[in-house]
């Protein structure tokens, strides 16, 4: 059996980081093979939903990115992006989801190795805390399952 | 001419920025355009910086959508590899003829797959990496080069110059390699020409002092620009060319090549803040790099650049020595570089560097002279195209324009403004033949899928080796047959080659498609080409999805093919989870009210509202005074030597008595409604109120002279700004004895903690006024304090003309500020000198302050408008680089001092360039909506208005609707598609097309039914 790896859902917005993603690609920078990318228009798409759909989900990680302060392609919407994901993270946190699991960063289109290796340290985060076991909805059901019987 | 005979297309000759812009410019606005590239690809010089400065977005990064859209626009026929021989004809009606280089592949069935370059034998050096590395014979110039084909190098290609070989035609499955093809002639007509040829880099090895091309560590500026690329020679890291180390001190020697009697007399304008910007660069990478600029003068007099320079002294620690440097010797063991000088306070140094990188000027193209016989254009003195002050993109031939670097040394902003200034010039010299040459595409009919169930087809592509090589792309295909919904499978070779395309129309009709989704390359560069397809199958656009296995997968896990496998499958049903819920969209159609609004009747604004108006559009120009002229009615003659009440009366007059202009004097705007295509204005005129409609809006509010607080101006009546010591001088007010002794202060205002920006033009007005004064009075003793001496480009030639004139140039610094006192009623100045160390004692007959250029009542403006203002209270531009007058709200733009103290012509250039570009949608009489755009469910929607609020385009309103509670509704028209509002609304009213929450969960939960 093979080591366990992680499954990580990362949300990019497509001008910036989704472009620096492309970049890396480009480059032929290496990063872990289990992240799975979610393009979005802007990181201020995301609402907090979808990071708790995630996970439910059972997604042992949530990475989101987008453009650096001052470079949203929509003036703002990467500021309004930073602070939902900054309510979220306490949030979590206060239900006793590990704040490793979830990450934000700044990464211009331009920034291909600053993508790699916040891949890797978002994955080597997420790997050392093993497999998620909050919030996640097949858990649930199977506690709530035990809690019947 | 008769109009009969006008052709409504245009000529642009060189494919660098400029180039670019002004062809998307005119074709936007309805021409059709021929872009004709010296070399094989597009690009310019603007393709090869690391980063642009001041904001050190990645060059690459912001160039290339352009290279993709010149290249996708149907009206822009680009021919690369080719010059033009000749110009006939006349204003209007042209016949050029064009000599098309061979490139011995065809670019046509060419698709960049790269598979031949490893059959080609032969290295040669890469010129787009300035030679510090090696291609292939057969290459790409870069990787983003358009057009996107390869080509041979004839000069070292073995069967050209022996008739062996041959690899590469067996290597191209799709046969795109003709090792038989030859130049070829082609005549073309078009109405206008517009040159923009660009610029060569000063060639360091003319200057044998600094032992270029002797000396191992001493590298050109531009050389700098590819070794700190990451995709350049070095992957970005900078070494030494002698031993491949990294360096730890480095020095720029400024002006090779340039403010230098031996090569070019000229600033070259921009090498100053580009060695900034390399030296941050640098800095950023190692910030223990220890790095000298060595200079004359910093000029960073552009907008930002100040700050710019600021932060590359103090954030940065980049230390900068005002010294001419002599010469550069080599420490022969261990090719270290010695430089001796002196320095500003006289003392003498000796350093040593690992490396010197010169900063080498910019010099008109090699095929300039070529270039200005064929077209019959004048060069000047420098070899730069002859153009006139106050018409700065006008060439000596009618029908002819210029812009960019062939006009004179700029940077990328200015170049770009020009271009789509000389489009401006160029578009109103055609209006009435507008539109005659292009074709609207038509589209099919598009087929109704409401109500049916998906029926997915999936396109795996195998890149040629780039995705096959890595992922096993059949059982991709079978894994993505098995998937619900997906009735159709296929992988193919190129899934982006034209044949593909074909087939790929024929499958969605055969098979009855509903949904698309490819599984290739990235949708950034290809998802307009799969799109265009589908809707050519009578597909919408929107029911395509893409799934990235090439740039994610397959390029990043070449060592983990199974991994790769297996990520390219889960991407694969996220993508068809998603397109099963893809929903065609509507791409909304707005009308435009073909009429402009001209805030501001000063020069700007009055050339602004004119060039509109030569192209056939209605405009409503406002002045806040009485009198039209702004600024220009207070200058009387430039450095130039021209005379601006001649360019005012000229304008005024055709701007009075144009047709299509209506002049509200004494006049504001009072309330603004709407958005682009559809504006409403209150304006108050000469206190009656009334309301225009129109389509966009061009704010020229202009800017003052500061009116400074100190040197006791306004107390002592001595004592004069520069513009009223113009005027003063121009009306005859002052008397021979005022010129006796004559003190100037720069940056008065300027370049201080209060106003940190260089106010750009008062270096040229000191002197302006100094060798008028001269001129009146030969024997008058001149002296200018200034901090450093701004007079870029040509005119350095008058700062020079000033010295040797006897005007005498002083340092001054923040720490010696010269103070002027008076003494029973006369003038008393105590200034330091840096040269000799001490103070010395002038009384001036007459104080000249070089006050700064302050912003208007910008303000105002901007919250009427809503767009923005930056921190010194100039309006803040889209983008720094490539749109320099366009606002990120649509339909309005910017020019003249509103935007950034400029010079006249700067002016005119940037008020042509905003007025092509509000032509844009003028001519086109309508707005085409993404339809990536907000939907607002009324039912849902309780109106708490925080869509409102959070929208950064203000394209959602709450209001009444007619009987019911508020509700918010977007303005399609404006609406940018973020998903801002989406993400927060509270109720989950709001949807974002192509991006709903049901399709993202969709594709969460199609990633996690893998776990």
């Amino acid at each position: 059996m093979s080591k366990w790896q992680p499954n990580i859902i990362t949300f990019l917005c497509n001008w910036c980081t989704y472009g620096a993603a492309d970049m890396a690609g480009v480059s032929r920078l290496e990063y872990p093979p289990y992240i799975r990318i979610i393009r979005v228009p802007c990181s201020g798409r995301i609402s907090p939903k979808f990071i708790l759909a995630a996970f439910r989900e059972g997604a042992d990680g949530v990475w989101i990115s987008g453009c650096h302060p001052g470079d949203c392609h929509y003036i703002e919407g990467n500021y309004y992006g930073r602070r939902k994901f900054a309510l979220m993270k306490s949030l979590l946190e206060h239900t006793g989801i590990e704040p490793g699991r979830l990450h934000f960063s700044w990464i211009s289109s331009a920034e291909a190795t600053k993508f790699a290796d916040v891949a890797w340290d978002v994955c080597k985060s997420v790997e050392a805390l093993g497999p998620s076991t909050k919030m996640v909805r097949q858990r649930a059901a199977q506690i709530s399952q035990n809690l019947i019987s | 001419m008769k109009n009969s005979k006008k052709i409504g297309a245009v000529m642009v000759v060189g494919g660098g920025i400029a180039g670019i812009q002004a062809s998307l410019d005119l074709a936007e606005q309805g021409y059709l355009v021929y872009l004709i590239e010296y070399s094989p690809s597009i690009g310019g010089t603007m393709g090869q910086l690391e980063k642009t400065f001041p904001t050190l977005d990645c060059s690459m990064c912001i160039l290339s959508p352009k290279l993709v859209e010149a290249e996708r626009h149907s009206s822009i026929k680009i021919i690369a590899n080719a010059s033009i021989e000749s110009v006939n004809g006349t204003a209007g009606n042209f016949k050029v003829n064009i000599l098309k280089r061979p490139r011995y592949v065809d670019e046509e069935l060419c698709n960049a797959c790269g598979n031949c370059v490893d059959y080609c034998p032969v290295n040669i050096s890469d010129t787009f990496n300035e030679g510090l590395a090696q291609v292939k014979c057969l290459h790409i110039p870069f990787p983003q080069a358009v057009p996107s084909s390869y080509l041979i190098d004839p000069l070292h290609c073995l069967y050209i110059l022996k008739n062996e070989c041959r690899q590469c035609e067996q290597a191209c499955k799709l046969k795109a390699i003709n090792l038989n093809q030859k130049e070829e002639r082609i005549e073309l007509e078009v109405g206008a020409v517009i040159l923009t040829p660009g610029l060569d880099e000063f060639n360091a090895g003319r200057k044998t002092e600094y032992g270029y091309g002797e000396y191992a560590n001493v590298i050109t500026s531009i050389e700098f620009e590819r070794i700190q690329n990451a995709s350049g020679p070095f992957q970005g890291h900078i070494v030494r060319m002698s031993d491949g180390k990294h360096p730890k001190k480095l020095a720029f020697i400024q002006c090779v090549g340039s403010r230098d009697l031996s090569s070019n007399s000229y600033c070259s304008s921009v090498c100053c803040t580009y060695a900034i910007k390399e030296s941050i660069i640098a800095k950023e990478h190692d910030p223990e790099l220890d790095i000298t600029i060595f200079f004359m003068d910093i000029r960073t007099q552009g907008k930002g650049f100040e700050s710019f320079f600021e932060r590359g002294k103090k954030e940065f620690g980049i230390h900068f020595v005002r010294s001419r440097i002599s010469s550069v010797c080599q420490d022969p063991q261990t090719k270290d570089l010695i430089l001796n000088y002196a320095a500003e306070d006289g003392s003498h140094h000796s350093d040593r560097f690992d490396l010197v990188v010169l900063s080498v000027g910019l010099e008109p193209t090699k095929t300039a002279q070529e270039l200005a016989q064929a077209a019959s254009i004048k060069l000047n003195q420098f070899g730069f195209c002859k153009t006139h002050e106050f018409m700065p993109t006008q060439t000596s031939r009618d029908g002819i324009f210029v812009a960019g670097a062939f006009q004179s040394p700029k940077d990328i902003p200015e170049s770009v403004m020009q271009a789509s200034g000389s489009a401006a010039l160029a578009s109103g010299v055609l209006s009435d033949v507008r539109g005659t040459l292009v074709e609207e595409k038509e589209h099919v009919p598009e087929r109704d899928v409401t109500g049916e169930d998906p029926r997915i087809g999936v396109f795996v592509c195998h890149c040629g080796v780039n995705i096959a090589g890595v992922a096993d792309v059949s059982q991709i295909r079978e894994y993505a047959a098995g998937l619900d919904n997906v009735v159709f499978a296929q992988q193919s070779m190129y899934a982006c080659s034209r044949d593909s395309q074909e087939k790929i129309i024929e499958i969605i009709k055969e098979h009855s498609l509903n949904r698309v989704v490819v599984a290739a390359c990235t949708p950034r560069t290809h998802e307009p080409l799969f799109q265009e397809t589908i809707r050519e199958a009578g597909l919408n656009r929107c029911l395509y999805e893409m799934a990235n296995i090439r740039d994610y997968c397959t390029w990043v896990h070449a060592k983990a093919p199974e991994a790769a496998t297996e990520k390219s499958k889960d991407l694969v049903r996220m993508a068809v989870a998603k397109a099963r819920l893809l929903t065609p969209l509507k791409e909304e159609i707005i009308p435009v009210e073909r009429r402009g609004l001209v805030i501001g009747g000063g020069l700007s604004g009055m050339t602004a509202a004119l060039a509109l108006a030569n192209q056939g559009f209605e405009c409503v120009l406002l002045e806040k005074e009485k009198e039209l002229g702004g600024n220009l009615k207070h200058l009387f003659f430039t450095l130039n030597k021209n005379n601006p009440q001649n360019l005012l009366a000229e304008i005024k007059d055709k701007v009075l008595n144009h047709s299509l202009i209506t002049v509200c004097a004494d006049a504001k705007v009072k309330q603004v409604k709407g958005y682009v295509g559809n504006f409403d204005t209150i304006i108050v005129s000469e206190q009656k109120t009334s309301q225009i409609s129109h389509g966009v809006i061009i704010i020229a509010t202009g800017a003052m002279e500061l009116q400074p607080d100190e040197y006791l101006y306004g107390k002592h009546e001595k004592v004069f700004t520069q513009q009223k010591l113009g005027e003063a001088i121009a009306t005859g007010s002052l008397h021979q004895s005022d010129f006796k002794n004559v003190l100037m202060i720069q940056c008065v205002g300027s370049r201080t903690p209060e106003r940190p920006y260089c106010s750009k033009i008062c270096c040229g007005a000191a002197i302006k006024n100094a060798l008028k004064i001269k001129q009146l009075n030969p024997l008058a003793n001149i002296y200018i304090f200034y901090k450093d001496i701004r007079t870029y480009g040509f005119n350095e030639d008058f700062y020079r003309e000033a010295r040797n004139a006897g005007v005498v140039f002083i340092r001054y610094d923040d720490m010696h500020k010269p103070l002027i006192t008076e003494e029973s009623g006369e003038l008393q100045a105590v200034v330091f000198d840096p040269v000799i160390g001490e103070n010395i004692l002038i009384r001036p007959s007459l104080l000249a302050l070089s006050a700064a250029v302050v912003p208007g009542e910008n303000e105002t403006i901007s919250q009427l408008l809503k767009v923005p203002l930056n921190a010194e209270g100039f309006f803040l531009e889209a983008h720094a680089k490539l749109r320099p007058v366009d606002f990120a709200t649509d339909g309005i733009f910017v020019c003249g001092l509103a935007h950034s103290p400029k010079t006249i012509d700067e002016s005119i250039s940037q008020a042509l360039s905003a007025a092509a570009r509000a032509a844009i949608p003028l001519a086109k009489g309508v707005v085409m909506a993404e339809p990536i755009v907000s939907c607002v469910d009324k039912e849902k929607c309780f109106g708490c208005g925080i869509c409102e609020y959070l929208c950064p385009y203000g394209s959602i309103k709450v209001e009444e609707e007619t009987g019911t509670d508020l509700k918010a509704h977007t303005i399609t028209a404006s609406c940018k598609g973020c998903g801002v509002c989406a993400a927060r609304c509270p109720r989950m009213a709001i949807t974002m097309g192509r991006f709903t929450r049901e399709q993202i969960n969709a594709q969460i939960d199609a990633y996690a039914a893998n776990w």
